[in-house]
C-alpha cells in the first residue's frame, strides 16, 4: 500500500504539470486565459493603485533592483510587525513582541522563501502577524521566484534584445492568476478535512483523565491552539515556503488532519516547480527542453526517495532488543500518515525548497536523515523553490553544456545562445555561494565561543573548555549532534527551511548568522541569474550545427544529473561522513 | 527612487489582497460551509468541551486505552505548544545504553514498555507506535495493533468482555482513506469516551 501511494503521487504530479505549465506560460506571456474575465479587473486595479505600466520593459539591472527593493520593503514590514504585535489587534492569545534577533531571522527567512523557523508558531505569533506578515511573504516571495525564472527564460529566447520583461507585471500576474486561485481552492478542501480556519481564541477542553506536569502539579485542562490555519497552509505548500502555522508544522493534526490533506499538501509542494518546467519548454518553443529538465529533476528525487523509505521502514535495530514488534522507525512520526508518507514528504520538501515537515527529521535513521540533507545541499535545484529551483537547474544546464564543450573542444551553446566567460562566471557564483555559505557557517558555529564566556559549570565542556555556539545548540549527543548543526546551515544556506528540530537555533548567534546566510543565498543568486538573463538576451541566436550538444536527449539528462551530484559530492562528502556516516556505522554496529 | 516608491505601493496593495482579503474570504467560506471543522472539531459532553477529535490526550490509567507518548512540555499533549521528542536513533535517552558498571540504563522506550507491562498489558512484542513519541506530541491515533495490545487489559479492569471492547475499538477505527491513503488508525480519545459511556 505504501509504495502504491508513492507511485500514485508521481502519476498525479506529472499529469497535473502539463496543463498547469501551459496555463502559466500564457499568464506569464500576458496572454488572456479563461481566468482573465474574472481576475483581469483585479490585475489592472493593482497596476493602477501602484502606478505600474506593465508594458514597460526593464533591463536586467532595473529588474534586479526592483526585485531586491520589493523584498527589502517586505522584510522591513515583517520585522516591524513582529516587534509591535503586542499592541496590534487580532491577538487573542496576548502574544508579546518578538525579540529583535529572532524577528530579523524570521524576516529574512520569510522574505527569502526559506521559512526557517527558530520560533514555535502557536506560542510566538499573533493571528495578525501570521496573516499580514508571514502569509503575505508566502505569496510574494514565491511570486518573486516565478518572476525571476521567467526573466531568465526571456533572456534565453530573446534575439539581441536589451530588456527581459517587467518585474512588477510578472509579480502581479504570478500572484493574481496562479498563486491566489490555487491557494483558495486548496484551502477550502483542507478545511473540509478538518484543518482549522477561525479567528476565535484558543479553545479550552476538560481533560478526560487529568495529567501531571513535570513539577508533579495536576493538569485538568487542555488549551487547544487554533487560528486561520488553512489559508496559510495552502500557500505555504504551493509557494514552496514551508513555514508552519504551528511549531511542528504539518505534523500537527490541525495543519494536516488526514492522509488526503497529506497527499494534497505533498502534491502542492512539487506542483508549481514541476509545471514551470513545462512553462519553460513552451516559452522557448521546444517542449522537449522542458521535459528533459523535468526528467532530470524526477530522476534525482527518486535516487534519494527510495533509500529514505527503505531506511525508515527497516528502522532502528535497537528496537528489536527492546522487545518491540517491529524495528520500523515510528519515533517522530504520525500514526495516520505512516512511514512511507513521512519519507515521501521528507524528500519532496527538501528537493523543493519547501521545508515544511510532517515528521521529525531529527528522529530519522542516519540514512533516512541523510537523504533530505543531501537534497538541500544539491543547491535546491531538484524541483527547488517556486521559480528558483528552475533557474538554479538552468544554471546547472549551462554548466553541463560547458563541461561537454570542454570535452570535445567546442564553444558551448544552450538553446542557440553561446555560453561564454561572463555566463560561466555568473553560473559559478550561483553554484558556489550556497556551498560556501553552508560550510563556512557550520565551521564558524563550531568554533565561535558562547559569549560572554560563562562562569561556573554551565557552558563549559569536558576539561573546562568553552563550548562553541554550534555545540551548545545540539540536542543529541555524538555524531547526530553534528548532523543537527550541518542540517541547520544546509537548510538556511540553501533557502530550504526544514530542520533537525532538536537543534536550539533561536539564540542571537544563529539568528544573525542564519539570517544573513539566507539573505545572501537568495539575492546573491538572483542577481547573477538576472545578469545571465541580460547577457543572453543581447546575444545572437546561432543555428544548431553538427557540434551542438542536443539538450533534450536522455544523454543530456544523465549528464545534467551527474554534474549536480558531482558538485555536491565533492563539496559535502567529508562533512556528511562526520555526521550521518559515523552514526550509521555506530547504529548498525550496535554501539551507541 | 521611482522603483522604491513603486515597491512600497505594490507591497501595500498585495498585502491587503493576500494578507487581509484572502484569509478573510477563506474564513468566510469555511465558517459557512464547514463550521464545526473550521473551529477545531471540538467534542462536547453535557455542554462541556472535553477535547478535539483531532487532538490526542494523555492517558495512563489502566482502564483507558493509552495514547502514544507525547514530548510536549511541560505536560504531555499540551495543545498550546506542539513538539516532537527530536531524539536521534542512537540517543541513549531514547534507546538506553550500557552503563559503565555493566548494567543497562533504560531510555524512553524501555521505560514506556515497562509502564505498559506494569499496567497489565499483554506480554509479547509491543507495537512500535505505542512506545515511540509522535511528531506533533498531539497524535490522536494509535495503530489497530496498539489497540489490540491493550484490549485484554482494559476489558479486565472495566469488567467488560474482550468482545465488547473489541467492538468499540472497531467502531472507532478508520480504515485507509478511500481505501488507499495513509494508515488504518484508532482514535484514542473517542474510544475512551465511548468506553466511559458504555457502562
Amino acid at each position: 500500500m505504501g509504495w502504491l501511494q508513492i507511485a500514485l503521487y508521481f502519476v498525479v504530479l506529472l499529469l497535473c504539470a502539463k496543463p498547469l505549465g501551459l496555463f502559466m506560460a500564457k499568464v506569464l506571456e500576458g496572454q488572456p486565459t479563461w481566468l482573465s474575465r474574472l481576475l483581469g479587473p483585479l490585475e489592472r486595479l493593482i497596476y493602477r493603485l501602484s502606478g505600474i505600466k506593465p508594458d514597460t520593459e526593464q533591463s536586467w539591472k532595473t529588474y534586479a533592483v526592483a526585485a531586491i527593493l520589493f523584498n527589502l520593503v517586505g522584510m522591513l514590514a515583517v520585522y516591524a510587525l513582529q516587534r509591535v504585535q503586542g499592541c496590534l489587534p487580532l491577538n487573542p492569545a496576548g502574544m508579546a513582541g518578538v525579540a529583535p534577533d529572532s524577528s530579523f531571522n524570521t524576516a529574512s527567512s520569510f522574505a527569502t522563501n526559506t521559512n526557517w523557523q527558530g520560533y514555535g508558531g502557536e506560542s510566538t505569533m499573533s493571528y495578525l502577524t501570521q496573516m499580514l506578515a508571514l502569509g503575505v511573504q508566502n505569496f510574494v516571495s514565491a511570486a518573486t521566484g516565478i518572476a525571476v525564472v521567467v526573466a531568465l527564460i526571456r533572456g534565453i529566447r530573446a534575439r539581441e534584445a536589451s530588456a527581459i520583461g517587467n518585474f512588477w507585471a510578472d509579480l502581479t500576474r504570478s500572484t493574481v492568476y496562479i498563486l491566489l486561485p490555487l491557494s483558495l481552492l486548496l484551502s477550502i478542501v483542507f478545511v473540509s478535512q478538518g484543518m482549522v480556519q477561525t479567528f476565535q481564541p484558543f479553545a479550552k477542553a476538560q481533560l478526560v483523565q487529568a495529567a501531571k506536569d513535570t513539577d508533579g502539579k495536576p493538569v485538568i485542562e487542555q488549551t487547544i491552539a487554533l487560528g486561520p490555519v488553512a489559508s496559510q497552509v495552502a500557500i505555504k505548500q504551493l509557494g514552496t515556503n514551508g513555514g508552519g502555522f504551528f511549531n511542528v508544522n504539518s505534523a500537527h493534526p490541525f495543519e494536516n488532519p488526514t492522509p488526503l490533506t497529506n497527499f494534497l499538501s505533498v502534491l502542492a509542494i512539487l506542483l508549481i516547480p514541476a509545471a514551470l518546467c513545462v512553462t519553460f519548454g513552451e516559452m522557448v518553443k521546444d517542449r522537449r527542453q522542458g521535459w528533459a529538465v523535468l526528467a532530470a529533476m524526477t530522476a534525482l528525487l527518486l535516487i534519494f526517495l527510495v533509500p529514505c523509505i527503505m531506511a525508515e521502514k527497516s528502522g532502528n535495530p535497537a528496537f528489536k532488543s527492546l522487545g518491540l514488534a517491529t524495528t520500523a522507525n515510528w519515533e517522530g512520526k504520525e500514526a495516520r500518515l505512516g512511514i512511507e508518507n513521512s519519507a515521501l514528504w521528507a524528500t519532496t520538501t527538501t528537493a523543493a525548497s519547501n521545508g515544511s515537515v510532517n515528521a521529525m527529521h531529527d528522529s530519522f535513521t542516519p540514512v533516512g536523515g541523510l537523504m533530505p540533507m543531501v537534497l538541500m545541499q544539491l543547491g535546491e535545484v531538484v524541483f527547488g523553490g517556486v521559480g528558483s529551483g528552475l533557474y538554479g537547474m538552468l544554471v546547472f544546464a549551462i554548466v553541463t553544456v560547458f563541461v561537454a564543450g570542454l570535452m570535445v573542444g567546442r564553444t558551448p551553446e544552450y538553446l542557440g545562445k553561446k555560453i561564454e566567460a561572463f555566463e560561466m562566471k555568473m553560473a559559478s557564483l550561483v553554484i558556489l555561494i550556497p556551498c560556501c555559505l553552508v560550510l563556512i557557517c557550520t565551521a564558524l558555529a563550531l568554533v565561535w565561543p558562547t559569549s560572554p564566556p560563562p562562569s561556573g559549570e554551565e557552558g563549559l565542556g569536558a576539561g573546562g573548555t568553552i563550548v562553541s555556539q554550534g555545540v551548545k545548540g545540539m540536542a543529541n549527543p555524538g555524531p547526530h549532534g553534528f548532523s543537527e548543526l550541518l542540517y541547520a546551515y544546509s537548510s538556511m544556506g540553501n533557502n530550504n527551511g526544514s530542520a533537525f528540530a532538536g537543534f536550539s537555533a533561536n539564540v542571537p548567534f544563529h539568528n544573525f548568522l542564519g539570517g544573513i546566510a539566507m539573505w545572501l543565498s537568495r539575492f546573491w543568486l538572483m542577481v547573477p541569474v538576472l545578469a545571465i538573463a541580460g547577457s543572453l538576451a543581447r546575444k545572437k541566436v546561432v543555428p544548431a550545427g553538427p557540434g551542438t550538444l542536443p539538450t533534450h536527449t536522455m544523454l543530456f539528462v544523465v549528464m545534467l544529473c551527474s554534474v549536480v551530484l558531482i558538485v555536491a559530492g565533492l563539496t559535502f562528502v567529508p562533512a556528511l561522513v562526520l555526521g550521518p556516516g559515523i552514526e550509521q556505522l555506530r547504529m548498525s554496529g550496535g554501539r551507541h | 527612487m521611482r522603483e522604491l516608491a513603486t515597491a512600497v505601493r505594490i507591497f501595500v496593495v498585495l498585502t491587503i489582497l493576500t494578507g487581509v482579503l484572502y484569509p478573510l474570504v477563506v474564513t468566510g467560506i469555511a465558517q459557512v460551509a464547514f463550521k464545526e471543522k473550521a473551529n477545531g472539531s471540538l467534542i462536547q459532553r453535557r455542554g462541556q468541551v472535553v477535547g478535539s477529535r483531532l487532538i490526542g490526550q494523555p492517558f495512563d490509567d489502566p482502564r483507558y486505552f493509552w495514547s502514544r507518548p507525547s514530548a510536549t512540555a511541560p505536560f504531555p499533549y499540551n495543545a498550546a505548544a506542539s513538539s516532537g521528542s527530536n531524539l536521534g536513533p542512537t540517543n541513549p535517552a531514547l534507546i538506553g545504553e550500557m552503563g559503565s558498571d555493566g548494567k543497562p540504563i533504560s531510555g524512553a522506550i524501555a521505560d514506556r514498555v515497562a509502564a505498559l507491562k506494569a499496567a497489565g498489558s499483554d506480554d509479547g512484542p509491543v507495537p512500535t507506535d505505542l512506545v515511540t513519541a509522535s511528531a506533533s506530541g498531539l497524535d490522536p491515533n494509535i495503530s489497530p495493533e496498539a489497540a489490540e495490545f491493550q484490549v485484554a487489559r482494559v476489558a479486565k479492569v472495566r469488567g467488560l468482555t474482550t468482545e465488547r471492547v473489541r467492538e468499540l475499538v472497531k467502531a472507532h477505527t478508520s480504515e485507509r482513506q478511500i481505501g488507499l491513503f495513509g494508515e488504518p488508525v484508532v482514535n484514542v480519545l473517542e474510544l475512551n469516551l465511548a468506553l466511559d459511556g458504555s457502562k
